[in-house]
């Protein structure tokens, strides 16, 4: 080290380290709970021994969960929407950043319709008209119920239209003069320069569609069409509703399984594609984010 | 190419806009066009309903102490993290503090239920091993808006963090090294170098969060309060969400909404323009 190193600095370093990462293991300690819990016996758990260490390991609340028909119907539904969502979301922001990036001189009208999507962020009808376009417009107890109303993220399509401006002006210059349409150059050169900000965009989406249960919760009447966080909404507030339920179809399983061992395992489960694409979202995110929210 | 996008604006952000008009109606869905105009009464009715003006409170309290703490300890762990040289340690750190960001209310919502559980949840029980009797978290009036809060900042403070630590390495390190030839020890170099370095950021995010004065945060306390908690922990997001589609009185919810919008429009509306001014902060 250096001649700065005194006693009470090195005092300092000491005790930073130890307060993060005792800070840190606090974070992530409820989570370690939740999985033990998810994996342990019912009676232990009903004991409450369980701490951070499964007791009397099993996969039974796992293999509980997925035999349930309710939680496959649901999980179901939310693939369905995020795969839905993230391709009509992706494919109307990029639209709309394309146009909205251009100069005023090619698109007259820019500055007005970059206002029209940014008033929507500052001002809204609350929650009761929301509700009663939707339904109005017939969508209640359908998938597009969760999917048309969002159809444009507009934070996003700020993000992408400040991207697409610093990409440099003489490719498309040039494009043009090869005679390439408006849509070519965006498909074939404007999208894959993007790549690093498109796949940022897209795991917010993914993210935010996977993350979403109110839409669930208010526009489906029906419990089936309930995508996995609308249901699991539900368990959590109830969790005993599951096991009776579940009671005489899956018999044999409930020696093992409790209200509380189902309800993290359903809860882990639905944390999972988080966990798996948060790899991914570290990597971009930082810089995505930063650039996006910041610099503007 | 804007076509598409401006169809679903209009209809799905612009006709509720619209439709606040039911805010001065006695609206009944079934007559959709014709129900009776009665001005401000709804207004009247809801702000003159018992526990409104608490709600508000609710809202306004919760809500600033979760800005403030979305600053403070944002700003503290940045600088502490700025402090560690090992860069696997930071990284590491980064990595798990940022991780509940990504997860949504639901699932920490089912994580606060057990951990706080009064009887067997593992924050009782560590409590419990100092000698401290139970706490009812989610259930006691007095401790809800302090979970609530806590537990906010404790699902999104890595998102700040991250932030303000990119905000640090953007810091001139040549700085530090003039600091250093005269003299100043590291506490005077963080006080001097490091913070008004990150100021402009600090200053950015506060005003920023100034349009969230209204949002107390509708997801956590919706999936996290009962009835025994209203007191305290009713915000105006739940209200509006029980009195308008449970008790489906349409026209008073909408009022309330319509207020809301109102006020976050402007606050809003003063802190980017405050933002642009101050800190060179734009939009498109």
């Amino acid at each position: 080290m250096n001649r700065y190193d005194t006693f009470g600095r090195r005092l300092f370093v000491v005790g930073n380290y130890t307060f993060l990462a005792l800070t840190a293991i606090l974070c992530l300690l409820p989570f370690i709970n939740l999985l033990a819990t998810s994996l342990s016996g019912s009676t232990a758990v009903a004991a409450g021994d369980v701490k951070f260490l499964p007791i009397d390991f099993n996969w039974k609340s796992y293999e509980f969960v997925m035999k349930s028909e309710q939680f496959a119907r649901a999980l179901w539904v939310s693939v369905e929407r995020v795969v839905l969502g993230v391709g009509v979301n992706m494919f109307l922001t990029i639209l709309a950043a394309y146009s909205l990036s251009k100069e005023r001189r090619n698109f007259k009208w820019r500055g007005m319709y970059a206002w029209f999507f940014f008033v929507t962020i500052l001002f809204s009808g609350g929650l009761i008209p929301w509700y009663v376009v939707i339904s109005k417009t017939g969508l209640i107890d359908s998938i597009w119920a969760l999917i048309l109303p969002g159809a444009l993220p507009v934070f996003n399509v700020i993000v992408l239209l400040n991207f697409f401006r610093g990409l440099p002006k003489e490719l498309e210059e040039a494009a043009f003069m090869d005679g390439a349409s408006h849509w070519t150059v965006l498909w074939r050169i404007f999208t894959p320069l993007s790549k690093p900000a498109l796949a940022t965009l897209a795991l917010f989406c993914i993210v935010n569609h996977w993350n979403s249960w109110f839409e669930g919760l208010i526009l489906m009447n029906r419990t089936e069409h309930y995508p996995l966080q609308s249901y699991l909404q539900t368990i959590i507030i109830n969790p005993e509703n599951f096991i009776s339920m579940a009671r005489g179809e899956y018999s044999d399983l409930l020696n093992f399984v409790n209200a509380r061992t189902s309800r993290a395992a359903q809860l882990f489960v639905g944390t999972l594609p988080i966990l798996l694409v948060y790899p991914f979202l570290q990597k971009y995110f930082t810089s995505g984010l930063v650039l996006g929210s910041v610099k503007g | 190419m804007l076509l598409p996008s401006v169809i679903v604006v209009l209809i799905y952000s612009y006709l509720p806009m619209v439709g606040l008009f039911i805010a001065f109606q006695k609206f009944n869905p079934a007559h959709l066009f014709s129900s009776p105009w009665v001005g401000f009464d709804n207004f009247k009715y809801v702000y003159y309903m018992p526990g409104s003006m608490q709600i508000l409170w609710n809202t306004l309290t919760i809500a600033l102490f979760k800005i403030v703490g979305m600053i403070v300890v944002p700003v503290t762990f940045a600088l502490l993290l700025n402090e560690v040289g090992k860069s696997l340690f930071k990284k590491s750190f980064q990595t798990l503090i940022y991780l509940p960001n990504f997860l949504s209310w639901i699932i920490m919502g089912g994580v606060l239920i057990d951990i706080l559980s009064p009887s067997d949840g593992i924050v009782n029980q560590a409590l419990g091993l100092v000698g401290i009797k139970p706490i009812y978290f989610l259930g006691d009036p007095f401790w809800f808006p302090i979970t609530m809060i806590v537990s906010d900042i404790w699902k999104g403070f890595g998102f700040g963090t991250v932030i303000y630590l990119a905000a640090l390495t953007s810091i001139d390190p040549s700085l530090y090294e003039s600091a250093r030839v005269d003299g100043a020890n590291r506490w005077k170099q963080t006080l001097f170098i490091t913070l008004p370095g990150i100021m402009p950021i600090i200053i950015l995010m506060s005003v920023l969060s100034l349009g969230n004065v209204l949002n107390a945060g509708f997801d956590q306390i919706f999936n996290l309060y009962s009835a025994s908690v209203y007191e305290t922990g009713d915000i105006i997001d739940t209200f509006v969400y029980r009195l308008g589609i449970e008790q489906t009185q349409y026209s008073p919810a909408t009022a309330i909404g319509l207020f809301k919008s109102v006020v976050s429009f402007t606050l809003i509306s003063i802190s980017y323009y405050l933002a642009s001014r101050f800190a060179d902060y734009r939009i498109f």
